[in-house]
């Protein structure tokens, strides 16, 4: 009775900071990711003409600056931002439910699933019968499945996820699911394998909206999910006990943050291919900016990853243009040595 | 996994893999250990070299080939011996023999034969002056000197032939697209400005719409393919990787892009067989085809 009645007042004292540190954050936040999207489409490595982009005068078939907007940049620059929010927030859930900092959406073996479910699709000629969607839904299936066995093993009926069986069963899983892509690998042909390797580096060029509008759907669940999380993860981070003498139901909170993650993950990943180091770099990243709050770091990491996917994917497809970098790549390399500085900087 | 021919692949895969790094003039032929009698017992692990070998009547010293050859016919019934990443070493020697072709990214191989006291012949993917170059190498290096300069002069017979018939035509804008994701657009790979492809697709009076990128493959994006807006788009591929059926449904993918005044004009050509691909002796008989793709009014 004593803590609640002490922690009542406290919950109630910083209620109001939090709701404007929120607020300062997510219109910070939201303005970069906003200023991010709209600028992306309009810079490439051919300048276009926003005025005869929209100019409805002369046919869309005609309108190569418009084909170029619509067709090239326009999806693309949604795909980053989805794609890069899915999986900034699959870190930051991760991070807290392993209570581990060094926890991705890829540690839990979803993404190897995935991979290897478009590796067999495209190595067994599944694109070639059933058109580029089947890739897409096999690296669904991948992960579902990758998501289901890691789940299955650290879920007991009743009983709080055991976090060490989740991550060592994540590690093992990618390790098994990566030595059976080298094998599809190994006994395809060249040409898939080719087009196999260039999938594991990203890509984000989708070329229409249909794509984005089969992922959408489970990033929105996913995120509706993520969206009740935040409080029961500032505990849960803590420790479990911790969280269940506060009155969180330990279980159901990990079983929720392990599912939504799973999902977002899925679809991020069945979208652009595994692109690394937007789920491990950009939660941090935010950390160290706003501190550990997750009511805060999970919108503000949302926010930020879409940004920051979409910026990477713009020097991607300008660098070296007409030569585009895999925007994987390009993740990495800009991310670490940032990563890094901010580390050293901060320490 | 998927049952097509895999030799072609081979090759397209070859000219990624060495993209950028085997301009037309630096690729070259080297074979240690020369004045020695023309070797009896030949391994080709380069397809496009057993096409050669064959073509200048090196034919019967070939006793094994790689796992990717399916021509000529004869070398259906030759043991195969791995390929240009899984050569099988003791298949090799054990079937001992005095000359093996290797491609040029293969030394740690060929330092194991030279150590073994096995000559070796080492070949990277150039320009067509290189095939032509190679042919003569490889006829001197076997005891062909003569054939071998006798097919180089005629393949450049069959080329100035086909310069001559489509001198003074417009050269259309072309895209020269030799792989990507079956129904789709992404993971496409195109000639760049580099290498046989790009050089047959000039001799055929195409315009390379990627001449400019230094480089054997390219991977456009959407946008690039936009804004390069090639007049005709020809899509090759070995054989087998492309039936009838396929064509008219991966015709259909380029629909997105309108604007493309190919694509406007219904200018999307396929053409698929193992020689289109292969840097080797039908490397004319290709060119040919390709000029007949973008120049029928020249071939009638």
């Amino acid at each position: 009775m004593t803590t609640s009645e002490s922690a009542l007042p406290r919950v109630a004292r910083e209620h109001r900071p939090l709701r404007a540190r929120l607020a300062v954050t997510l219109a910070g936040y939201g303005a970069l990711a906003l200023a991010v999207c709209l600028l992306a489409p309009l810079v490439g490595s051919t300048s276009i003409s926003l005025a005869r982009v929209f100019d409805r005068s002369i046919p869309f078939a005609d309108n190569v600056d418009a084909q170029i907007f619509f067709v090239a940049r326009l999806p693309r620059v949604l795909a980053g931002a989805m794609v890069g929010a899915a999986l900034a927030s699959a870190g930051v859930v991760l991070q807290a439910l392993l209570r581990n900092p060094l926890a991705t959406p890829f540690t839990l073996g979803v993404s190897a699933g995935s991979a290897l479910g478009a590796m067999l699709a495209i190595s067994l000629g599944a694109t070639v019968t059933l058109g580029p969607l089947s890739s897409v839904l096999a690296s669904f299936a991948g992960a579902s499945l990758a998501a289901a066995i890691v789940y299955g093993l650290a879920t007991r009926p009743g009983r709080a996820m055991s976090t060490s069986v989740l991550l060592l069963a994540g590690v093992t899983l990618n390790s098994f699911f990566s030595a059976l892509i080298l094998f599809v690998q190994y006994m395809a042909d060249f040409s898939e394998v080719y087009l196999a390797v260039r999938w594991l580096m990203g890509d984000l060029d989708v070329g229409s909206l249909g794509p984005i509008a089969a992922a959408l759907p489970l990033v929105l669940a996913a995120f509706a999910i993520f969206a009740i999380l935040p409080s029961s993860l500032n505990l849960l981070s803590v420790g479990a006990d911790t969280a269940a003498a506060r009155g969180v139901d330990v279980a159901r909170t990990q079983r929720l943050a392990f599912l939504s993650s799973a999902l977002a993950t899925s679809a991020a990943v069945s979208l652009a291919g595994p692109i690394g180091f937007v789920g491990i770099v950009v939660p941090h990243l935010v950390r160290l900016m706003v501190g550990a709050d997750h009511r805060i770091v999970l919108p503000a990491s949302a926010l930020f990853g879409a940004a920051f996917l979409v910026a990477c994917d713009l020097v991607a497809r300008t660098l070296l243009a007409p030569i585009e970098i895999p925007v994987g790549i390009v993740t990495a390399v800009l991310g670490g040595p940032f990563f890094l500085w901010l580390l050293i900087r901060r320490g | 996994m998927a049952a097509h021919p895999k030799r072609l692949i081979l090759v397209a895969a070859l000219m990624v893999a060495t993209g950028g790094l085997t301009a037309s003039g630096s690729a070259g032929v080297q074979v240690s250990g020369t004045e020695r009698p023309a070797p009896a017992r030949i391994i080709s692990l380069v397809p496009a070299l057993t096409e050669m070998l064959f073509a200048i009547g090196a034919g019967p010293q070939v006793i094994a080939v790689s796992s990717y050859d399916n021509f000529p016919a004869e070398v259906k019934a030759l043991p195969k011996v791995g390929a240009l990443l899984d050569p099988d070493t003791e298949r090799i020697l054990s079937l001992r023999p005095d000359l093996v072709i290797t491609y040029g990214s293969q030394g740690e191989l060929e330092s194991q034969f030279a150590r073994a006291g096995i000559r070796t012949f080492s070949y990277r993917h150039g320009g067509v002056p290189i095939v032509l170059e190679t042919l003569r190498a490889l006829g001197a290096a076997t005891g062909h000197a003569v054939e071998a300069d006798r097919t180089a002069r005629e393949i450049q017979a069959q080329l100035d032939d086909i310069r001559a018939r489509v001198r003074g035509r417009a050269r259309p804008r072309t895209l020269l697209v030799f792989d990507r994701q079956p129904q789709s657009l992404q993971q496409m790979y195109v000639s760049g400005g580099v290498g046989f492809l790009h050089e047959m697709l000039e001799i055929a009076g195409g315009s390379n719409v990627f001449a400019d990128v230094r480089r054997e493959a390219v991977q456009p994006s959407h946008e690039l393919l936009i804004v390069r807006a090639p007049e005709i788009i020809l899509e090759v591929r070995a054989a087998g990787l492309l039936a009838a059926d396929d064509v008219r449904r991966e015709r259909g993918v380029w629909s997105a892009l309108g604007s493309v005044p190919a694509i406007r004009n219904g200018r999307i050509l396929f053409l698929s067989g193992d020689y289109l691909v292969v840097p080797g002796p039908r490397v004319a008989q290709a060119t040919a085809a390709f000029a007949r793709a973008l120049h029928p009014e020249a071939f009638r």
